[in-house]
């Protein structure tokens, strides 16, 4: 074992490289607390005014409450789609497990710009059939997330999946359990940590979500990134600094519930 | 095991979500394939225009440099971390999963922010060296092609670390100490037996840097700052300020057809957990 562990220069160039991937997100806070009106490092004096325009401007406060909305509405999709699917693969075993799966996992490798296209498409088209699902609406935005996400939940789901020991299934189909039975009493029991985990990172996933938001609102569903987005093309506005120290907390604090969901999951089954 | 359930319950699980895909993915993507073909006239122009046109060829150019100079940075990065992250002492381990994780975890837009506020004129470090002295003027470092690559190197480590680090895992310790057991210095086991054995993860991290990066405009738009336009980025321009919807749709399909023949090549390379840490 001794042989392998760091030596001196890779601990050094690993150390740099920590620092370069936490580099940015530092830099945000001194910014955040400048007194300027544009993008500067505070000399001195540090003032709140950034955060105070957060609360003073409600354009900030509806883009939260519209994100929370979307990301609840299509992780929920995502999920319970991911669930169904991760259950037929891992019950069935079906001939082409293999390629289904690679089909459930397109949003995730085609460029975000094509997916972004797609679903530009698809809203238009949408939009000239109704007028609650489509383009510039909310249910249009959540249902193009839930698009991009599920493949997020089918991988998650499916790793838990693999951890579950067949024979509890073959028990339970001895003793005459029905599918359903089987599904929701044996199996979904012993994912249930993997669901949440699902559940919650799709939810991030969609509350981040820009390269396809772009393309489908313009100016009725502004989410919490189309917001940033708009004031960070040109002149930036440093209250997207307090913003993102804001949103740099939130996301640290849902990484530790994960974890904290994932020990107590280890916990159990062990 | 497959037999013994009638066909119509099989359908009943995995149904709902390929037929969502289906019909709110893979249908109107055909409608962009169409748009290709259609779009401002019936006919090949745009394909003809996508290879002959010097604007857009210049673009190609610029994201194939951009893409390849990204994939080594990361793939470099991402070895020497992942390396502490399986191999460290317990604490170092730790810290190596914090630093991978929580950048990973955080919006892109947030990230290409904190790289303006590090790499901006009144930003971080040219403020710091104009108060120490070292220079006058401030570097330009941000809104050009170096602040680019530096902020998709930033967002891809993490997807370079997963299938690099699951390779390190997977290495037999035997093998190691077989190596120090017949005197070779912790150098050379490092170079010709651990890295080699490598190999694999380090491929399947390249491609993924890689087809990430191809797609990527979120990045390139916002510390590019319009100067260093990649293809991504073209498609979004061309359909938001110079409407031409037709080449945006024939780039995405040429796009999509380069990656779908890059993966389908290599996809003994990927394991679809590596993509989602």
């Amino acid at each position: 074992m001794q042989s392998s562990k760091p030596g001196p220069v890779i601990l050094i160039v690993a150390t740099a490289v920590a620092l370069f991937l936490l580099m940015p997100l530092i830099a945000v806070v001194p910014v955040s607390f400048t007194p300027a009106r544009f993008l500067s490092m505070p000399s001195g004096n540090l003032s709140l005014r950034h955060y105070q325009a957060l609360i003073d401007n409600p354009a900030w406060g509806q883009s939260i409450l519209l994100s929370l909305r979307i990301g609840i509405l299509s992780s929920a999709i995502a999920t319970a789609l991911a669930t169904l699917f991760g259950l037929g693969i891992w019950m069935f075993q079906p001939r082409f497990s293999a390629l289904l799966i690679g089909f459930v996992l397109l949003p995730l490798v085609v460029p975000p710009v094509v997916s972004a296209m797609t679903l530009y498409f698809l809203m238009t088209t949408l939009s000239a059939f109704n007028n609650w699902i489509g383009y510039d609406t909310w249910l249009g935005v959540g249902l193009a997330h839930a698009v991009m996400i599920t493949p997020f939940a089918v991988v998650l789901i499916l790793v838990a999946l693999y951890q579950v020991d067949r024979r509890i299934d073959l028990a339970a189909r001895g003793l005459g359990a029905s599918l359903a039975t089987r599904a929701f009493k044996v199996i979904i029991p012993n994912i249930k940590f993997g669901i949440a985990t699902a559940a919650l990172l799709s939810f991030v996933l969609s509350w981040e979500e820009i390269g396809v938001t772009l393309f489908i609102t313009s100016v009725n569903a502004i989410t919490l990134p189309r917001l940033m987005w708009m004031g960070l093309r040109d002149n930036i506005d440093p209250a997207i600094a307090a913003i993102s120290v804001l949103l740099i907390l939130v996301t640290a604090i849902i990484l530790g519930i994960r974890i904290f969901i994932e020990r107590r999951g280890a916990a159990k089954s062990q | 095991m497959t037999g013994k359930w009638p066909t119509s319950r099989k359908i009943l699980l995995l149904a709902p979500l390929l037929l969502f895909l289906g019909l709110a993915y893979v249908v109107p993507f055909l409608g962009v394939v169409r748009w290709s073909f259609t779009l401002p006239e019936p006919g090949l122009g745009q394909y003809h225009a996508l290879f002959t046109d010097p604007l857009v060829q210049s673009v190609f150019f610029r994201t194939l440099r951009i893409c390849l100079i990204v994939t080594a940075a990361s793939l470099t990065m991402a070895y020497a971390i992942a390396y502490v992250w399986v191999r460290g002492s317990s604490v170092q381990r730790m810290l190596a999963e914090f630093c991978i994780l929580v950048p990973f975890w955080i919006s892109v837009l947030t990230r290409a922010f904190g790289w303006l506020a590090m790499l901006s004129n009144r930003g971080l470090i040219n403020t710091w060296l104009q108060s120490a002295g070292i220079i006058t003027e401030p570097l330009a470092l941000a809104r050009n092609e170096f602040g680019v690559i530096v902020g998709m190197t930033h967002f891809l480590i993490p997807f370079a670390v997963f299938p690099i680090a699951s390779a390190m895992r997977s290495i037999d310790e035997r093998v190691l100490l077989a190596a120090r057991g017949m005197g070779a210095s912790r150098t050379r086991i490092f170079w010709t037996v651990f890295v080699p054995l490598t190999y694999g993860g380090l491929i399947g991290a390249a491609l993924i840097v890689f087809v990430f990066a191809l797609g990527f405009f979120v990045t390139p738009a916002i510390l590019g700052g319009g100067r260093s336009v990649m293809v991504a980025e073209l498609v979004y321009l061309r359909i938001f300020q110079s409407p031409d919807w037709g080449l945006g749709a024939a780039i995405s399909v040429v796009l999509v057809v380069f990656i779908g023949i890059l993966l389908a090549l290599m996809r003994r390379f990927i394991k679809p957990a590596h993509l989602v840490g």
